[in-house]
């Protein structure tokens, strides 16, 4: 165990996290270059375009330090986004220390606070790395003073490093046998491994990324998950080389992966302990939370002969996403598709964007959501989180919705733009705290329906990047509420109702018609767009029709050329949803769901 | 509709003295291949006789048709009656331009037996004919016209542009009314579009001028049929006019109707029993093959019932005469009343369609966007 240290990167995004973890790999020698794709950890498409990874990833990597002995280190990645903020913790709860990496050009940044802080609350040795020392615009002193001033951390515990021209690797590595301590345990007590994440294998089920803290686990042990109380039995352990390579047990310290016959990832719980079935550690290991989808949304197929790709696809999908959660739905403007929950809008954007690219799908979102819970007349209490099922009006006795803290680092220099915005939101009771000079932490609660409704974006746009965010659910409260429908030539499409605060609502439905009237092609009658509440309309937009769109000659040789773009133009309308008698185009649904940050 | 109404013959005379700014039909800036290609033409009818019997119009447009001489012309028509039946009231339509039309010519063309003439006047002002790169001026056109009733021609079509950068309603009107002055039998009224390929194209895009906005291709449009109807004639398809139902191009309803044509030349069409084929765009190339006694056919295609319903929908619309309901139904087995219904029935409530006499016709709003009609 002294020869195993586990670590993960935290940094700001764009500090080369993911550059300095290919360097560590190709330094330790564990792949060759030949093999070597750049940013290894980052390996879906949609994670290297948005520089962000979005699943934990592990990879452990065997080196002999100078002092001659063979040590194994395992880089556990993180996830960076607030939606993830769980994954966050189990990773780097299964870690004892972090490189903490710092831009030389850039210096402290929001999420670099923000990480720090979440390494401090694990207790974990944060390893202070000045990153891209190259650059012409470095400016180490000031970095340093930042490193002091803003993060309270030694300055002169700091490394420097260019990941991109390999300056600093050995130091680094070095660093990290010396400063993060060994992991503490005993392979004489019960087994407890803390489950960080799960992937889907074709062929083997779901591969089960853990931390040994206590005990071992071989292949042949009935395993229990001690928050889902099932068991299983091990048919597998090992380490993450560049493959997975199968090892004889896995003990205290160590980080691996177990193969033990779970069919799906949603069987697995990011954060549950694992133990043996005879002979179970006393409790489980602690900060276990039950992740629950927080925000909404039904997805449908354009075409609606697509129905069964979208189901399929869906089912592949949830093989290795276990926090995407799904159900039938129907909707009488865009006919059968999926209720959906997310753990966040980016989540959401995620599946959106892995549907249409993995498996080339077309769909439409309805308006997300959150889940309000309503008191009716007669006592019973109901959740909603899908619009079409909002309780008759005549019949609620109270509507509430769901509230969150939200807690904020910011330069002091954005305050009053990010409180402004936060009381935009319908921000409740707020708390300021300076962290440092120039520096505050802010604190506000607020229903969650505004935070997922672009508050992030809007919030990262006012602080410049240089904000970070999280929150917490804290509970439900009562809410003046609404349902507000989109009439498009008086047809309820009802994809795009929205539950609302009477206050919102018809600044919601002006963004929506307007939305709206941008992304529908002009036709050849008028369209009439009404946001309503019932039947009293509150908002309302009009696109004209077209009135001259004819080519002045059409003989002979026009008449081909012409029926192949009245076909093209054919085949783009069947990619549209026809909501009565208007074609709506995907766009448009984009649209009215993205923010209002204008 | 009907497959036993007569076919049309289309012959192409790809040659002109100068290229206009605005056109984009094949045509080379020489006249010197064509004693060969006259040759040639001859020998591509002999490929039709068995697939094409009988014709009752002939067409010859370019290009500069009034560039051949009337041995020229004679030639080409003796070698198609010789060729194919030709109906002795077949319309025999020459495209002139005015500058060519002198007394002796126009009383050979009517001893040829051409009986209809299009005449590319383009416009009466010649501050437009000149942006358009025409090589005559308003006064030779309003003098060609004179000769040409003077030599006994009681069929006359006038070909007018509008829609010039710098062209407003006001002096288009003027246009109009110039030509409504020489009550020409025929008017075709086409809004300038810019093709790409062609020099005007170019000279648009370099200076930054732009087409009327919608608004006012509306506007033309509406100020066109106005004028042109007040004055008694037939706006019979989207660009064309009649005086008289009778004095309605023959030949081109054929294109509108889904009739048979026989188009002879390079770049020239040809629309039979579903199919279409068309020549190279390419004198040299059709020249060589017709030496070596081949088809100078460049492709074809055979059109499935869905495109030609959609064809049906599209050409018909552009016209006053409208879809025949009955016909269309037994042709493609769907009636339009029934499988369309919300939207047929909500282009009448917003006056773009009208049901007449088994007819679904395009009213004039309608016609301004007959394209976007046939995607119902």
């Amino acid at each position: 165990m002294e020869n195993i240290r586990n670590f993960s990167i935290i940094a700001h995004i764009d500090h080369g996290k993911s550059t300095l973890a290919d360097r560590l790999i190709q330094y330790t020698g564990v792949c060759n270059e030949r093999n070597f794709q750049d940013q290894l950890l980052d390996n879906m498409d949609i994670e290297r375009e948005r520089g962000i990874t979005i699943k934990s990833n592990a990879i452990s990597l065997p080196y002999r330090a100078k002092d001659g002995k063979d040590y194994m280190l395992n880089l556990i990645d993180t996830p960076g986004h607030v939606d993830f903020s769980y994954e966050v913790s189990r990773s780097l709860a299964s870690c004892e220390g972090v490189l903490l990496l710092i831009d030389a050009a850039q210096g402290v940044q929001a999420q670099t606070l923000a990480n720090l802080y979440l390494a401090m609350e694990h207790n974990l040795e944060v390893i202070p790395v000045i990153n891209k020392i190259d650059l012409p615009s470095a400016d180490i002193d000031r970095v340093l003073e930042e490193i002091d001033s803003e993060l309270g951390l030694d300055p002169d515990t700091h490394l420097k490093a260019s990941a991109k021209e390999g300056i600093g690797i050995a130091e680094i590595l070095e660093a990290i046998i010396e400063r993060i301590p060994p992991p503490k345990g005993s392979e004489a007590y019960p087994l407890a491994a803390l489950i960080f994440d799960a992937k889907y294998d074709a062929y083997r089920g779901t591969i089960i990324h853990c931390r040994i803290f206590e005990g071992s686990v071989k292949a042949g042990d009935i395993i229990r998950f001690m928050h889902n109380n099932a068991a299983y039995k091990v048919e597998e352990v090992g380490h993450f080389l560049l493959q997975r390579t199968k090892r004889d047990r896995l003990s205290a310290g160590e980080v691996g992966y177990i193969i033990a016959g779970v069919k799906t990832v949603s069987d697995v719980r990011t954060g549950d302990t694992i133990t043996h079935q005879d002979k179970p550690c006393a409790h489980p290991l602690p900060g276990f939370k039950e992740v629950k989808p927080v925000v909404f949304a039904s997805i449908y197929p354009i075409a609606s002969d697509d129905y069964q790709d979208l189901a399929d696809s869906l089912e592949k999908y949830k093989l290795n996403d276990a926090s995407f959660i799904y159900e039938k739905d129907s909707s009488a403007a865009l006919g059968q598709g999926f209720r959906c929950g997310f753990l966040g809008l980016l989540h959401l954007d995620i599946v959106q964007e892995r549907l249409e690219r993995e498996y080339d799908l077309s769909i439409i979102l309805s308006v997300p959501s959150v889940r309000y819970r309503f008191t009716l007349k007669d006592g019973t209490i109901i959740y909603v989180d899908n619009p079409a099922h909002y309780p008759d009006p005549i019949s609620i006795a109270k509507g509430e919705e769901p509230f969150i803290r939200a807690s904020m680092m910011l330069p002091e220099r954005y305050l009053g733009a990010v409180m402004k915005l936060c009381m935009d939101k319908r921000g409740l009771n707020s708390n300021m705290n300076y962290t440092g000079p120039g520096r505050v932490e802010l604190s506000y609660e607020m229903p969650l329906a505004e935070v997922i409704f672009d508050f992030y974006d809007r919030f990262k746009s006012v602080t410049q990047g240089y904000g970070s965010f999280d929150y917490d659910m804290i509970d439900y409260r009562e809410s003046n509420l609404v349902l507000m429908d989109i009439l498009v030539n008086s047809e309820k499409v009802d994809a795009l109702s929205q539950i609302v605060h009477r206050d919102r609502a018809r600044a919601r439905a002006l963004i929506a018609c307007d939305r709206l009237k941008d992304e529908i092609p002009r036709q050849m009658y008028k369209i009439a767009i009404q946001g309503a509440i019932g039947s009293e309309i509150i908002a309302r937009s009009t696109i004209s029709a077209f009135r001259k769109d004819v080519t002045a000659k059409c003989y002979g040789g026009d008449i081909t050329r012409k029926r192949k773009l009245l076909e093209k133009q054919k085949e783009g309308k069947k990619r549209m949803k026809m909501i009565g008698s208007v074609s709506i185009p995907q766009s448009a649904f984009l649209a009215v769901l993205k923010s209002d940050n204008d | 509709m009907t497959e036993t109404a007569k076919a049309g013959l289309y012959i192409h005379i790809p040659f002109c003295l100068k290229k206009c700014g605005y056109c984009s039909f094949y045509s080379v800036a020489s006249n010197q291949a064509i004693p060969e290609f006259l040759n040639a033409i001859i020998r591509e009818m002999s490929f039709y006789r068995n697939l094409f019997y009988s014709f009752d119009t002939i067409y010859l447009g370019g290009g500069t048709p009034s560039l051949l001489t009337i041995g020229q012309i004679n030639a080409i028509l003796d070698a198609a009656v010789k060729a194919f039946h030709v109906e002795p009231s077949a319309e025999i339509t020459v495209e002139a331009n005015p500058g060519d039309l002198s007394d002796d010519y126009l009383k050979a063309l009517k001893a040829a037996g051409v009986n209809r003439l299009n005449i590319g006047i383009q416009s009466f002002d010649d501050r437009i004919l000149n942006f358009l790169g025409r090589r005559h001026t308003a006064r030779e056109a309003r003098a060609a016209f004179d000769a040409v009733r003077t030599a006994g021609f009681s069929n006359v079509g006038l070909d007018l542009i509008y829609g010039v950068s710098g062209q407003t309603v006001a002096l288009w009107r003027r246009d109009l009314r110039l030509a409504i002055g020489l009550a020409p039998e025929h008017l075709s009224c086409y809004s300038l579009s810019l093709e790409r390929a062609t020099p005007l194209y170019r000279r648009y895009q370099r200076s930054g001028l732009h087409l009327p906005s919608e608004k006012q291709a509306l506007d033309f449009f509406l100020a066109t049929s106005r004028t042109l109807t007040d004055s008694g004639y037939l706006h019979y398809e989207v660009s064309n006019y009649a005086r008289l139902e009778t004095f309605r191009s023959r030949h081109n309803m054929k294109y509108w109707r889904h009739i048979s044509y026989l188009g002879l030349g390079p770049a020239a069409h040809s629309f039979h029993l579903g199919r279409r084929w068309w020549n190279k765009a390419d004198l040299d190339g059709y020249l060589r093959n017709l030496r070596d006694d081949q088809t100078p056919q460049e492709a074809e295609e055979t059109l499935s019932p869905g495109q030609l319903a959609l064809e049906t929908l599209f050409l018909s619309l552009r016209t006053q005469e409208g879809i025949d309901l009955e016909a269309f139904r037994k042709r493609y087995g769907y009636d339009l009343l029934i499988e369309k219904k919300d939207a047929v029935n909500r282009l009448i409530a917003s006056g773009k369609l009208k049901l007449d006499a088994g007819h679904l016709r395009p009213t004039i709003a309608g016609m301004a966007i007959a394209d976007s009609l046939a995607l119902i």
